[in-house]
């Protein structure tokens, strides 16, 4: 009756697996070069019935944490043995099979998505592919690539609702990081120098390989390389990164008004996403110790 | 949102967040006894420092990630169609039965 448990969990989809609810990247249509490679991770099985009570992680070797359901342990869709690097990231990953009642939601999992992504690899992707996949949304072949440095011309309310939203983070990435991006109202977008483009892809070149794939994921979603990094710094908060990503849509959500099952879904599973990805950023990224010191009378 | 930048308010909103999901057993959970002790740790610490800031910042991600997964599944559940029904289902809403050959079809084993 109860199957193996790496089948089972190769129905856990990847970051990179096409999104069944997700019309934002469905739209994009995300390249997925080796999909015609190891393509049992690329599931339709969204749901699954519940078939544990209890969660709980344990220590693992190496420092890195396990999670537990019921006595089995979590594996990734890959087969690996699921492991996290820090606590609170495994809570927060424990945390989602505990809220999933009777049937396994698996697009719900946004923590449990990520480090899948990061322990598989699934499309074996070096640290620079992910960078040079990621900078891609700086430049200015597509338009969809570069909303947030596109500007309309009219009508002026939104001309003047972009500059006033737009134009601090803007000024705030480049006084930050010393770097010149600009903004157009041509549709080839602006040109980026090469010292720009060689200024974050240092910069991208510091944070370790889980860190990198939360930091991709979260431009993916923001669609922009500038609110992304802005969201990491925490110049700005997950709502506000989410708000300037819709700007448009929003402005046309204020003047024809809103759609509950279009634009909310669309907002709440955005804001879903990034937050889990910039939560896991920040969790991969950071370390911590405790220290414990004996009083001395 | 934007205003919950008081650790009191937004431990409080995590953890209400945690028993909107759980129900009534919630102070069982893991991330209940987590996110406390975080939490009153940190009060030790200064004010001002780093650590404090970068708490803050993901106990705010992780309220929003809360609120927003769960605003966005009851949004599933009510607008998100339901699959393709059965065939016998579909003949029973417009009021038909599907043929049955009791002999079997002939090239069926």
């Amino acid at each position: 009756m109860l199957r193996n448990l790496v089948r089972l969990h190769s129905r856990v989809g990847h970051a990179l697996s096409p999104p069944i609810v997700c019309p934002r990247s469905q739209a994009l249509k995300l390249p997925l070069p080796l999909l015609s490679v190891n393509s049992k991770y690329y599931s339709i099985i969204t749901e699954r019935k519940k078939f544990y009570e209890d969660v709980s992680i344990s220590h693992g070797e190496g420092g890195m944490f396990e999670i537990n359901l019921d006595q089995r342990k979590l594996k990734t869709p890959g087969g690996k043995l699921f492991t996290a690097p820090n606590e609170a990231l495994a809570i927060a990953v424990a945390n989602e099979w505990d809220t999933q009642k009777d049937t396994l939601k698996f697009y719900s999992m946004h923590m449990t998505t990520l480090c899948n992504t990061a322990l598989d690899n699934p499309t074996f992707r070096s640290k620079d592919q992910i960078i040079t996949a990621a900078l891609k949304y700086l430049e200015t072949d597509t338009i969809w690539y570069i909303i947030n440095v596109y500007r309309v011309e009219e009508p002026p309310s939104l001309v003047e609702l972009q500059n006033n939203e737009w134009d601090p983070v803007l000024n705030w990435i480049e006084d930050g990081y010393n770097v010149v991006i600009g903004s157009s109202t041509n549709i080839l977008g602006p040109e980026i120098p090469q010292a720009t483009m060689n200024t974050f892809r240092q910069h991208l070149g510091s944070y370790n390989f889980w860190s990198l794939t939360g930091l991709e994921y979260v431009i993916t979603q923001l669609k922009s390389v500038v609110l992304a990094f802005a969201l990491i710094d925490k110049h700005i908060t997950v709502e506000q990164a989410v708000l300037l990503s819709r700007l448009e849509e929003e402005f046309q959500i204020g003047h024809w008004g809103n759609v509950e099952w279009a634009h909310d879904v669309d907002l709440y599973e955005l804001r879903a996403r990034t937050a889990a990805g910039a939560l896991f950023v920040h969790f991969s990224s950071e370390s911590s110790t405790v220290k414990r010191k004996l009083m001395q009378d | 949102i934007q205003s919950l930048s008081s650790p009191f308010c937004l431990c409080r909103g995590i953890l209400r967040g945690i028993r909107a999901i759980k129900g009534p057993e919630y102070k069982h959970s893991l991330a209940y006894n987590y996110v406390l002790d975080q939490f009153c740790k940190k009060q030790v610490n200064h004010r001002y420092c780093l650590a404090q800031e970068e708490a803050l910042y993901a106990s705010h991600s992780y309220l929003c990630l809360l609120i927003s997964t769960r605003q966005h599944m009851a949004l599933y559940d009510i607008y998100h169609g339901k699959g393709q029904h059965d065939t016998e289902e579909m003949a029973g809403i417009v009021g038909l039965r599907l043929p049955t050959q009791p002999g079997g079809k002939g090239w069926e084993k």
